[in-house]
């Protein structure tokens, strides 16, 4: 498992030293990578069936962070789905993607994508699984941006990287408590531990922390808006990421942590209550828009919803109908998606109220949109038909009047879904051919295939149900709960009322269908209302803080140099001061020390007078000549005081930096006396100020005499370990030899520096 | 800016002071001086000798231009740290030769260093100085 | 003596930044020069000062004893003050060339040279 999803990475890296025509020629056989894997992990089929697949490499055994991985019933249902559709989605994006300038790039970030999902659903270690989590949301924020020219893609992708990476984020902080309560990131030590967990105080936290990572990723209510804008992605990205796999991760995180979490804390109703919330809004949300995709967008919404309203039930037959539920959903949702896609392609629009007649030119893409519907609405022969039986009967064997309710609510709004699955399959072949149609474009045989093989699959699949409940249905439920159950699935159920419900919901969704005319006006209303809505919650957020910044920036970087510097100080005074305050009371504190000898103080009057000198000289060689008495002073006080290294070096850098002077002192300005008085009073302020917490701090310092271990230590050592005398050199080139290696590394790059910029202006 | 007095002692003073600068630079390990010292002086020793004649001149003294003794003095820091490595030692181990020297004391891979520093001082301020003089002072 | 030179310490910290303060570029220089200075004083000073009596081992001893300079701060100063030359170099050409090349004569025409782009 490991392998396949190196190689996923490996080739997706790879595909980017492609150059174009080659990269074309050889893209071509791309499908046969989802292919081959599909064909790999159906041959584990039957081990799966018998119990889960495990894997486990070290890769931070000390943090117990591991690339361990399970294919168990759960996990295979998503690889399945990720590789099958996968594979439909590559040989579509071949024709679908010809002539884009960018077409390496995609299946780069395809393959990428599909590497990451792989290892989000085989994950058998919490912070591996965030990795690829996290992984997901850059290949879709990669891939929602891809046409990056247009604006509205690159703010689509900011804001659907912002929800699913933030609440990625906050997954992360609920692995890590999770991890540290039962003492592994281990899923399956997690799994076993449930009775830990559910003691912990913190329960409650992981499990919203938990709902905030699903809820952003499977695009819940009040984190939906960004799936319908990640619409502006191409369409097969849609079909493969916003559709049948990535967006379904919240669900499946959920899934794989309901045996622990079922019952526990508020669990199962935020979950009946957000799920279904999130189920009639997306339902009638879809009814009501024209464009094709925003279409799917909603009824996508809206069974995410559904998912999640399972979960919350968390009975065995509520999660067996989850399981059926995610194949019928990827099954007709793809399908319904490629036609979109195949139409956008030939007839350069996908709005509902430019297109109708198709069926005349498009007989077999039209059979693929027919079955598509026919499955999305649960009519009889198809898959979708016993999906939606189970949901119903799973609501409604339990005989409790609260999901009688909820049963009431699934019903409304598969009306709805039936209504906009004929709207976005059927409608644009039937009616009257739009006048101003062009003539008709080819279209691909590439295009038309992985459609109406999805519409097939789900036909014969729901004819003979009993293949995929056996092989994957069923082992889902099983990885869940631990037992097996019976088949449940049958292709005619008795005249009980599920069934009548199951047909009601058919009969008027099809009135619907029939009555209802879609039109702008409808879309506008709607738009009107969502003026409070959470995306422009968001946006007010972003605006402000934008706004709060760009003030903050304006007050306190206004373009002057020395405002700056004074903005630093007045800080820094500010932090000083309060510490001090706090610490050892401010005071003016002499220190009986050394007296002060005649030449001593004779040496200090001198730099006082220099610093004077260059504080009020307008020229500029007055400050030079200043400045070397000032280096001369320091010299003298290093050498009175026990320095001579120091003395030295000071007197030579002394004596350059004179010379250095005098050899730009024709190329630099004039002294400038421009000065504002009030502008002068308050830098004498600031300056004085701070001059002050400096003495204060030293005489501080000094009183406080702090230990001279390291320096006795030297003292002790110098000779004995470094057969020097000297111990200020014994220290820079023996103690301490690494800094000054440092050091004259930085003298280098000053030097370096000088040269090149000298040098680079010649060259201008 | 040549004036015959300067120029005529600068021309003594120069190999005085490069003596006198490498004198600092070996003794340095027992008594005051050592290799940033030792750099600095016979970098003023230099440029000293630059400002009494021309730069020019100074670049013929050479022959080569200062910049490269950077690399040079680096490298042979690098390599007093490293050469203990081959000795089955930590980076940075005082290697010495046994035997005592006048001046000089133990020899050493802390000389070495300090030799390293030496150049790497005095190429960098002549760097400084000489390309800030070449494009500033007209000659 | 201490109380003298931690006084000489802050002044020179403080004609140092207001130098910096000043708009003309020489006297950010100068000041830059000051402040280092200021700062290799200030370590200095808090190694505490010994008169006459340089951390280095005598002839025929072979360990420092009795009192002494603290060598670790020497250590310290020693190469800041080689390293502040080379940024004081820096700085020196970095300005000249804003100056002789951009003609930028103080530090607020570089903020008025950028507005009128």
């Amino acid at each position: 498992m490991l392998t396949a999803i190196i190689i996923c990475f490996g080739l997706a890296f790879f595909f980017f030293l492609f150059n174009k025509d080659f990269g074309e020629r050889i893209l071509k056989w791309s499908p046969l990578l989802p292919a081959s894997l599909l064909i790999y992990f159906l041959s584990k089929g039957n081990e799966v069936r018998q119990g889960a697949l495990q894997e486990f490499t070290p890769w931070v055994p000390e943090m117990g962070i591991n690339l361990s991985f399970k294919l168990d019933g759960l996990s295979f249902l998503f690889t399945l789905l990720i590789c099958g559709i996968g594979t439909l989605v590559y040989f579509y994006s071949v024709n679908y993607m010809k002539n884009h300038p960018h077409f390496i790039r995609f299946f780069s970030f395809l393959t990428l994508f599909m590497g990451s999902m792989l290892g989000l659903v085989l994950s058998d270690n919490l912070i591996t699984l965030f990795i690829f989590w996290e992984l997901t949301s850059i290949s879709s924020f990669f891939l929602i941006g891809f046409n990056h020219q247009d604006k509205n893609a690159r703010k689509s992708a900011i804001t659907a990287l912002a929800i699913t990476g933030g609440g990625g984020l906050l997954l992360l902080v609920g692995f890590v408590i999770l991890g540290i309560i039962a003492g592994s990131y281990e899923l399956s030590v997690l799994i076993e531990s449930g009775d830990l967990i559910a003691e912990s105080i913190y329960l409650p936290i992981v499990i919203l922390l938990l709902f905030a990572g699903a809820f952003t990723k499977s695009a819940q209510l009040p984190f939906h808006f960004w799936l319908p804008d990640a619409m502006r992605a191409p369409t097969p990205i849609s079909t493969y990421l916003h559709s049948a796999t990535m967006v379904k991760a919240g669900v499946y995180l959920l899934a794989r942590f309901s045996p622990i979490m079922d019952g526990e804390f508020y669990w199962n109703e935020i979950l009946i209550i957000v799920g279904g919330t999130t189920m009639i809004y997306g339902a009638v949300n879809s009814i009501f828009k024209t464009d094709l995709k925003a279409i799917l967008a909603y009824t996508t919404i809206s069974a995410l919803g559904t998912m999640m309203l399972l979960i919350g039930i968390g009975t065995p037959a509520a999660l067996l109908a989850l399981a059926a539920f995610i194949i019928v959903h990827a099954l007709y949702k793809a399908g319904l998606f490629l036609v979109t896609g195949a139409i956008d392609k030939t007839e350069k629009t996908r709005d509902l109220l430019a297109l109708g007649g198709l069926m005349k030119h498009r007989k077999l893409l039209f059979a693929a949109g027919l079955l598509a519907a026919v499955s999305g609405a649960g009519l009889i022969p198809s898959l979708g038909y016993h999906g939606k039986h189970l949901i119903y009967e799973s609501l409604y064997n339990e005989h409790s009047s609260f999901l009688m309710v909820i049963l009431g609510l699934v019903f409304l709004a598969n009306i709805f879904i039936v209504c906009a699955s004929f709207l976005a399959g059927v409608k644009p072949f039937t009616g009257k051919i739009i006048a101003e149609q062009k003539p008709v474009n080819p279209l691909s045989m590439f295009l038309l295939i992985p459609p109406l093989l999805l519409g097939v699959g789900g036909l014969i699949a729901g004819v003979f149900p009993a293949f995929i409940e056996k092989n994957v249905v069923l082992p889902v439920y099983q990885s869940l709960s631990g037992k097996s159950i019976d088949p449940a699935f049958h292709l005619l159920h008795g005249l009980d009322f599920v069934s009548i419900l199951s047909w009601l919901t058919i009969i008027f969704g099809l009135i619907l269908y029939f009555f209802f005319k879609p039109s702008l006006h409808y879309q506008n209303t709607l738009n009107h209302l969502s003026k409070v809505s959470s995306r422009n919650l968001l946006k007010e957020l972003i605006d402000l803080v934008k706004k709060l910044f760009s003030t903050l920036t304006h007050l306190l970087q206004n373009g002057y140099l020395r405002y700056y510097t004074a903005v630093i100080l007045v800080f820094l005074i500010i932090l000083i001061v309060f510490r001090m305050y706090t610490g050892f009371g401010i005071g003016f504190q002499a220190v009986e020390g050394t007296s002060i000898r005649f030449i001593e103080g004779v040496t200090i009057f001198m730099m006082v007078v220099s610093i004077v000198m260059t504080l009020y000289t307008d020229s500029r060689v007055v400050s030079v000549v200043a400045l070397g008495g000032l280096g001369l002073g320091m010299c003298l006080l290093y050498l009175f005081f026990s320095a001579p290294d120091l003395a030295m070096t000071q007197f030579a850098i002394d004596t350059l930096t004179v010379v250095l002077f005098v050899l730009l002192l024709r190329n630099l300005p004039l002294y400038l006396n421009k000065v504002d008085r009030r502008l002068n009073i308050k830098d004498i302020m600031i300056s004085g100020i701070f001059g002050a917490i400096i003495t204060l701090i030293t005489l501080e310092v000094i009183a406080v005499q702090s230990s001279r271990e390291i320096s006795q230590f030297y003292a002790e050592n110098a000779y004995l370990l470094a057969k020097g005398k000297n111990i200020v050199n014994v220290i820079l080139v023996d103690f301490r030899g690494a800094d000054t290696l440092v050091e004259i590394i930085v003298l280098a790059v000053a030097g370096l520096g000088v040269f090149s910029l000298i040098k680079l202006k010649m060259n201008d | 800016m040549t004036t015959l007095i300067l120029k005529t002692a600068a021309t003594y003073l120069m190999p005085l002071l490069l003596l006198f600068s490498v004198f600092i630079l070996l003794r340095g390990h027992y008594l005051p001086g050592g290799g940033f010292i030792g750099g600095l002086i016979a970098s003023i020793a230099l440029v000293v000798y630059g400002y009494a004649n021309r730069i020019d001149r100074i670049k013929q003294f050479l022959r080569f231009h200062p910049g490269i003794l950077i690399p040079v003095g680096a490298s042979l820091s690098t390599l007093a740290a490293v050469l203990p490595l081959f000795f089955n030692q930590p980076v940075m181990t005082g290697l010495w030769l046994s035997g005592s020297y006048p001046i000089i004391g133990s020899i050493g891979t802390a000389l070495l260093f300090d030799i390293g520093v030496y150049f790497v001082v005095v190429g960098a301020t002549l760097t400084i100085i000489f390309s800030i003089a070449e494009e500033n002072v007209k000659i | 003596m201490e109380t003298v030179l931690a006084i000489l310490t802050g002044f020179m910290y403080a004609a140092g930044i207001y130098l910096i303060l000043r708009r003309s570029l020489v006297k950010l220089i100068v000041g830059l020069i000051i402040l280092g200075n200021g700062s290799n004083l200030l370590i200095f000073l808090l190694g505490g000062i010994t008169r006459g009596n340089p951390p280095v081992i005598g002839e025929n001893e072979s360990m420092l004893t009795g009192i002494y300079a603290d060598p670790l701060p020497q250590a310290l100063i020693l190469t800041a003050i080689v390293i502040s030359f080379g940024l004081q170099a820096f700085a020196m050409v970095l300005l000249q060339r804003e100056y002789v090349q951009g003609g930028v004569e103080d530090f607020d025409s570089i903020k008025e040279e950028e507005e009128a782009l």
